[in-house]
């Protein structure tokens, strides 16, 4: 955490916003995504955690450039330096960058998962899927299953199996634990951390604040379509006294652990943002200033966090 | 005065082995029971066998000292780990509540249901607000029994503590039973007066 070297990853104000129809002939902009900021190193594992309808996935989709067609993106986002165009991203997915999608259904059903996961290189690297298959827990004959034939752990661990198989420089894992259950979750994450540790970088997506904390070596929390704050897991260990956003704060003390308490009140809807900061309808420490203006991102304490609160 | 099932067995296929085999539980008014197991254990489908989705093969369950009624308003309510398969993709979710008798005001402001989401229709709001729907309309039927399958996995910790919060005093001042099925040790921990383990 101390001298870092270059960002395998950095995004500075990104925003996605979707073009809809409304009622008849009108169109709407939504707005998924907003100034978010975020930066992945060689030898991390970054948790993206945040509420269902914060946008995570669409930041997935976003790096990687799959988003419909309807969507509008401006920001920036660099790769190893390097800024990267349309072009870039298609070059790089799949290889440098790879995806453990959120959904069993990305699986072709037609095709033998065995097969699938080995893909179209040449030649097969079908000894060292084998291995793999063994490492996630999955039973020696499911390389001859089709998709239909697996429980959804085992349809999640292969979609693992396929984005470890690259040699992939940034992970990127959409929700990959549920369905498993914890010792198989943790049999992946386990993966996921051996290959940060090799100099690789790992983005996990994830609504689960506990394995967030437990895996990663820091957490980005999302709400709304933007990081609110980013911070080293450790300060989630050490309590709402070391995190740095009141909505940081109030998850921590939401977990069923602590105090269970929650805040009033639910995450805005991506066509109705507030004009301010983008937490303020719900925040205790809210000031005329955080209703007028989106906040700054600031370095407080060894995270970044998006408030003037405690400025 | 309880939610009794006695004996059940049950499976989805003759020839296929026993799901839950010789199963006994006993819920009663007033408390949260929270089953946990491993994933295919069967928690779902003891969930649905509760709630009358699903008939036993063996044995039988009973509420209050009788069978769930085949008709009507069932006093054991399902709210679902997917809540966006439990509703109808086509209304619009005010006419999902209203399905389950008149609209309770209070209801609406203790699940956080905001106006104007009353106007939409399903594949518009998230899983987490979804939910919110769910749980409201399982409260508005008048039910004695609920059975919470997995209820929150998809929310984040803020929402999650809202809706148990609020289940949780709904049921504490209608004195209704609770059981719930969770991987969440922390959360069973939080909201359970008594714990099972089901095994495979």
């Amino acid at each position: 955490m101390e001298q870092r070297t270059e960002a395998l990853l950095e995004i500075r104000d990104l925003s996605v916003s979707f073009r809809m129809y409304g009622h008849g002939l009108k169109q709407e902009d939504q707005q998924v995504i907003s100034d978010l900021h975020l930066s992945v190193y060689p030898g991390e594992i970054l948790a993206v955690a945040g509420s269902s309808g914060s946008g995570k996935s669409l930041l997935a989709s976003a790096i990687l450039g799959i988003l419909p067609d309807n969507a509008a993106v401006r920001g920036y986002v660099s790769y190893q330096g390097e800024e990267l165009t349309p072009e870039g991203q298609a070059r790089l997915r799949g290889t440098e960058i790879a995806l453990v999608p959120q959904s069993v259904s990305f699986l072709d059903p037609l095709m033998r998962t065995g097969a699938q996961a080995e893909g179209h290189r040449r030649p097969r690297p079908a000894e060292r899927r084998r291995q793999l298959f063994r490492d996630l827990g999955l039973p020696d004959q499911t390389e001859r299953l089709y998709p239909f034939q697996l429980s959804g752990g085992m349809a999640r661990r292969v979609l693992v199996s396929t984005a470890l198989l690259t040699d992939a420089r940034l992970i990127i894992a959409d929700e990959p634990t549920p369905g498993m259950s914890l010792e198989q979750a943790l049999k992946a994450l386990r993966i996921f951390r051996e290959m940060a540790d090799s100099g690789r970088a790992v983005i996990l997506i994830t609504h689960d604040i506990d394995l967030a904390v437990e895996i990663a070596d820091r957490v980005a929390v999302f709400y709304a379509g933007t990081t609110v704050e980013t911070a080293k897991a450790s300060d989630f260990k050490a309590g709402p006294g070391a995190l740095r956003h009141p909505y940081s704060q109030a998850l921590w003390r939401a977990l069923p652990q602590n105090e269970f308490q929650p805040i009033e009140g639910s995450q805005p809807d991506a066509g109705e943002l507030p004009k301010g900061c983008l937490f303020a309808p719900r925040c205790p420490f809210r000031t005329a200033k955080c209703v007028a203006e989106t906040p700054p991102v600031r370095q407080v304490r060894g995270g970044e966090v998006r408030c003037c609160y405690g400025a | 005065m309880a939610l009794e099932a006695g004996n059940i067995f049950f499976r989805y296929e003759k020839k296929q082995p026993w799901i839950l085999e010789d199963v006994t539980v006993r819920i009663d008014r007033g408390e949260c029971l929270v089953v946990s197991g491993p994933s295919g254990c069967g928690k779902t489908t003891l969930a649905m066998l509760l709630a009358g989705y699903l008939r036993p093969e063996r044995g039988q369950i009973q509420a209050e000292g009788f069978p769930l009624p085949a008709k009507g308003v069932c006093p054991v309510q399902l709210i679902s780990q997917h809540p966006e398969k439990a509703v109808n993709p086509r209304w619009r979710l005010k006419r999902v509540l209203e399905e389950s008798g008149g609209r309770m005001e209070e209801i609406l402001e203790t699940f956080g249901i905001r106006r104007r989401w009353l106007d939409r229709f399903p594949c518009e709001l998230s899983g987490g607000e979804l939910q919110r729907f769910c749980v409201a309309r399982a409260l508005m039927s008048g039910a004695d029994y609920l059975i919470c399958d997995e209820i929150s996995t998809m929310m984040d910790a803020v929402t999650q503590a809202q809706i148990w919060n609020a289940v949780l005093r709904e049921a504490k001042k209608r004195r209704m039973g609770i059981l719930a099925v969770t991987h969440n040790r922390h959360l069973a921990e939080r909201i359970a007066t008594r714990q099972i383990a089901l095994e495979k």
